[in-house]
């Protein structure tokens, strides 16, 4: 029921209108709608388990939504997705790592990537990580590898969830850095987070559970099963 | 059709209606078809009595064929229109099914025993019917393998449109194999040739046996449907009231 | 295509480098294979009679025994989401992700088996026509595979359910399989069987990743 195709026309604005989440049989949300124009910053914030990490995985096409409807930007069809897990393979290099994820991922002009890739090494300090595997890493060096292969896709839209986990200090800041520049170059975020994000002009959305009957779902009358009423 | 059925207030109040008829249907079917099998129609002149075990085990062949095309067609559905109906129906019917398939297989281990001597031979058609046993198996161990009963639901209906698509690739391969290695017996299952005092009971009892089925199915369906509606009655409680309307909670 | 072809890469790269994954597999058909003898005795002629079927059989579930690995480790710790993220088609995803399962665990089955074959006494006449077999057969048991691993995705009794999922739809595979080598013993025209084992694999090739990308974006939710 999302419907993931652009509308008609350029679209350069992140658009969600009405969403409405079930997981589990349960209603998290309805009715959530916003939009997010170029160099802009959503934060999504609301206590555990209000489904933050299921609207962003809705955001990213990973799972449908109950009701309602997404557009995405279509000057670029990439997004770059950070989810709970770090994605990385222990036995693989943080250089090897960049680069598949690049390719897989990432700008398809070889020199473009080459760039990327050079601009998250730098950003998150992964220089002296390089040729280790990253079985080898800590949590807070794996998480600046996961983000870093944000940085490497070069994608105009950042959907991520808890960022900054097991980030130390340093590492943090990193973020907060990239994150400001990605915008201030005219990309775009939606951040799942309980801390404090460092971005001029960052705009919060607080999830609230729902309450009250939507139309169809969650209500008693469809017996759990989440459809049509009598017409 | 699906649609029309696919609210579940009005899928109770249909299944309410059409399920004396089902048992009406049954009972006669399989009552008409008992007499014609076992009295009225012929014995065969080599098998003897024993023939009339077909008059079982054919009918629930087809019904095991029937149920799991049944199981992928709705499966489709409910992949295609997003609604859980089909996944209800499929689930329901998975275990019926496995009924007629053990059926088919155990009438026929009994045929076997009394016109080849042995339990169980290496029929094509026997085999072919074992495997759809397995296929069975494998839909319900999936179904409910999952502690998201919605993600056992999706999994399993896709795993039936994939079995139903194998199914033609395994009854050529099985009917190739058993060409290959033994030669076409005289007596194959369902008879070379079936005389008509064998068709009215056969076609009656398959009648019999697909509305015993179509009843068994809407009881199930209607069973899990009330089980949800106890479930979503639980959780809106739990949840403080949310969606508890107090007026449509007397309709329970 | 570039995105399919370092999937590939990277994927074969990364088990040649865990090493374990291949030798368990091979490990497995080999041991098991030299188990029949001790059962069955060491009567060379029946021996050399049910090897075509014995050494399929063993292959068979030796392939197997790898599905599990095929996207466990990415449904876990994330990368799968990444590839589902990912401009790259699903289908070809499965697909880049089936030929690297298949090159660190079908591969190393044709070359050992006959081997096996000959150890069982095997009609030499018949052992180009069992690799040949095999080089058909094993790609669709790893595509056919490739769906159950996408379904049993987070399930309980994840690794046994794969096997209750799969090994009824092998039952073609090993039929023809098993027909083309007899029928190059028996000195029979084998051309059909190996079509019919052609015929299966671009079936697969066809419908497999479809079924098992499905399957994915239902697991990753």
């Amino acid at each position: 029921m999302t419907d993931q195709q652009p509308a008609m026309g350029r679209v350069d604005q992140l658009i969600a209108r009405d969403i409405a989440c079930v997981r589990g049989g349960r209603l998290l949300f309805a009715g959530l709608g916003f939009s997010l124009a170029p160099g802009g910053v959503m934060a999504l914030t609301g206590p555990n388990g209000i489904g933050k990490s299921s609207l962003l995985a809705i955001l990213a096409g990973l799972a449908p939504a109950a009701a309602g409807s997404v557009e995405l930007p279509t000057e670029t069809g990439r997004i770059a997705y950070l989810g709970h897990g770090d994605g990385l393979k222990p036995l693989a290099t943080v250089t090897e790592t960049l680069a598949f994820w690049a390719v897989v991922n990432g700008p398809g002009n070889a020199q473009a990537r080459r760039q990327a890739i050079d601009e998250a090494m730098e950003t998150f300090a992964l220089g002296p990580l390089a040729a280790l595997p990253c079985g080898y890493l800590s949590a807070g060096q794996r998480r600046r590898v996961a983000l870093g292969r944000v940085v490497a896709t070069a994608a105009k839209l950042w959907l991520m969830d808890e960022p900054a986990t097991a980030l130390d200090g340093a590492g943090a800041r990193a973020f907060d850095d990239a994150l400001a520049g990605h915008v201030a170059a005219g990309g775009m975020a939606v951040v799942a987070t309980h801390g404090p994000i460092a971005v001029d002009g960052i705009e919060t959305l607080e999830i609230a559970r729902f309450a009250g009957a939507a139309a169809g779902i969650a209500d008693p009358d469809t017996w759990g099963l989440g459809v049509d009423q009598d017409p | 059709m699906i649609h029309f059925l696919a609210n579940p207030a009005r899928f109770m109040r249909i299944g309410a209606r059409v399920l004396p008829w089902c048992w009406a249907v049954a009972a006669l079917g399989m009552g008409a078809g008992l007499w014609f099998a076992l009295v009225s129609s012929p014995a065969d002149y080599q098998q003897g009595d024993s023939v009339r075990i077909m008059y079982i085990h054919v009918p629930s062949a087809w019904m095991a064929l029937a149920v799991y095309s049944l199981i992928a067609l709705v499966s489709a559905m409910a992949l295609v229109w997003k609604h859980p109906l089909g996944y209800l129906i499929g689930r329901a019917a998975a275990p019926l099914g496995t009924g007629f398939t053990v059926i088919c297989l155990v009438t026929g281990a009994l045929w076997g025993q009394t016109s080849w001597g042995t339990w169980w031979v290496w029929d094509a058609r026997l085999t072919s019917v074992l495997i759809l046993f397995f296929l069975y198996l494998g839909y319900m161990a999936l179904a409910s393998a999952f502690d998201d009963p919605d993600r056992g639901n999706r999994a399993a209906a896709l795993l039936a449109i994939v079995g139903f698509v194998n199914i033609p690739i395994i009854k050529f391969s099985v009917d190739w194999w058993s060409t290959l290695h033994q030669p076409a017996s005289v007596l194959r299952s369902g008879g070379p040739a079936i005389h008509p005092s064998m068709l009215t009971p056969l076609v009656l009892m398959a009648v019999g046996f697909a509305a015993y089925f179509l009843a068994l199915l809407v009881l199930r369906v209607r069973a899990e449907i009330a089980g949800r509606k106890v479930a979503a009655l639980m959780m809106a409680s739990a949840m403080g009231g949310a969606g508890s309307n107090p007026a449509r909670r007397e309709r329970i | 295509m570039t995105a399919f072809f370092a999937l590939l890469a990277f994927d074969i790269r990364l088990s040649f480098r865990r090493g374990a994954d291949t030798m368990v597999v091979v490990g497995f058909f080999v041991l098991t294979v030299v188990l029949f003898p001790f059962a069955i005795g060491n009567d060379t002629a029946l021996l050399a009679r049910i090897a075509p079927g014995l050494v399929w059989v063993t292959a068979l579930l030796a392939a197997m025994l790898a599905l599990d690995r095929l996207f466990l480790a990415d449904f876990e710790d994330g990368s799968l989401d990444q590839l589902l993220v990912s401009e790259m088609p699903l289908e070809l995803t499965v697909l880049a992700k089936a030929a690297a399962h298949w090159v660190t665990t079908g591969l190393p089955l044709i070359v050992a088996a006959p081997v096996l074959a000959l150890v069982l006494n095997m009609d030499r006449a018949g052992l180009a026509h069992l690799a040949l077999s095999l080089a058909l057969g094993t790609p669709v048991l790893t595509l056919i595979g490739a769906i159950g691993a996408a379904l049993t995705l987070g399930a309980r009794r994840g690794g046994v359910l794969i096997s209750l999922l799969v090994l009824p739809l092998y039952i073609p595979v090993l039929i023809f399989g098993v027909g083309v080598v007899t029928a190059a013993i028996d000195g029979i025209d084998a051309s059909a069987r190996i079509m019919a084992l052609g015929g299966l694999l671009l079936g697969a090739l066809a419908l497999a990743p479809l079924a098992a990308a499905a399957a994915l974006r239902q697991a990753a939710r």
